[in-house]
């Protein structure tokens, strides 16, 4: 598998994991009652991963609106990626908000101080 | 027929732009949030405010969902029942959920409730992470991290209330306000 790839859907953000790249991206909305179903997949591949990571990892979180169901899930993202930064891979993550959306820049901040994982803040206009 | 204008004219009076009772499926939170989309748009709502509307809806809208089967069991079809409003006066947007809850379960929901409006800004942030990092992920979603989120969110204590119905179920409802003030 060199590429997971999910479209997005008015509840679901896409995912695309570029595996040979080292580069995984997660943009749209993550609003699913059911989040835990959605994002294992995501998990599993990144367990995969784990185990034959490229040395740099980029990780691209543009997300227009997430719920609090997401946010347990999305954390478990980011901590299979902190133990892949700790197994060698140097993991980045930027974390996109609109710059006028300081809920979303304050939930970017939520994970920085919880995830030891260099974080970037990115501001992108509307 | 009169009822009819009556329920018509209420609504009217207290400028609801959309209200629903009746089961919470998860079309219709897809229904819903669409409808509310497109009327703040049509309303030429700021960004800032449509984003905030449309998250503190997102999570009302699944504590509903996810707690509709909570006093299912007793009453039959009746407790599947909920009912969902929203009103918009003077800038302030009202945000109205009501359900059926065990009234075993009012003790635990009212704890959590008096425990998120006794912190202040920074209390619930430091709340909001600790419980995002160390609470247990219930099946059912958030665990517990909805109410901590709303009140983040829109800087308002949360305004709830139980309505004892019979000596095993209340009627729980909770009033969620997003002013204009913390918009700004």
């Amino acid at each position: 598998m060199e590429k997971y790839a999910i479209e997005g859907t008015p509840k679901t953000p896409s995912i695309s994991f570029d595996i040979q790249g080292g580069l995984l991206e997660i943009k749209g909305r993550s609003i699913p009652e059911n989040s835990i179903e959605f994002y294992k997949p995501l998990v599993d591949a990144l367990d995969k991963y784990s185990t034959a990571s490229k040395p740099a990892t980029t990780v691209n979180i543009q997300l227009e609106y997430f719920n609090t169901s997401s946010s347990k899930c999305i954390l478990d993202v980011f901590k299979k990626l902190e133990s892949i930064h700790k197994g060698g891979s140097a993991v980045t993550i930027n974390w996109h908000y609109e710059e006028d959306d300081e809920d979303m820049l304050e939930a970017g901040e939520d994970y920085q101080a919880i995830i030891n994982i260099p974080f970037k803040m990115v501001q992108v206009s509307e | 027929m009169q009822e009819a204008f009556k329920i018509y004219d209420k609504m009217d009076k207290n400028n609801i732009l959309l209200s629903f009772k009746g089961d919470i499926t998860s079309e219709l939170l897809t229904s819903i949030l669409q409808i509310m989309e497109n009327k703040m748009e049509n309303m030429q709502e700021e960004p800032k405010t449509k984003k905030k509307v449309y998250n503190v809806l997102v999570e009302c809208l699944q504590n509903l969902y996810h707690h509709m089967d909570d006093a299912t069991d007793l009453n039959g079809d009746k407790n599947r029942s909920a009912i969902f409003m929203i009103a918009k006066n003077n800038g302030i947007y009202d945000i109205i959920t009501g359900n059926y809850i065990l009234n075993e379960n009012i003790v635990g929901l009212k704890t959590r409730l008096d425990e998120v409006n006794s912190l202040s800004k920074d209390k619930l942030k430091e709340y909001y992470r600790s419980v995002l990092n160390n609470g247990e992920m219930s099946l059912k979603g958030g665990g517990g991290l909805g109410m901590i989120d709303i009140a983040r969110k829109t800087g308002e204590k949360l305004d709830y209330d139980f309505l004892e119905i019979d000596n095993k179920v209340s009627f729980f409802t909770l009033i969620i306000k997003v002013t204009q003030t913390q918009l700004t």
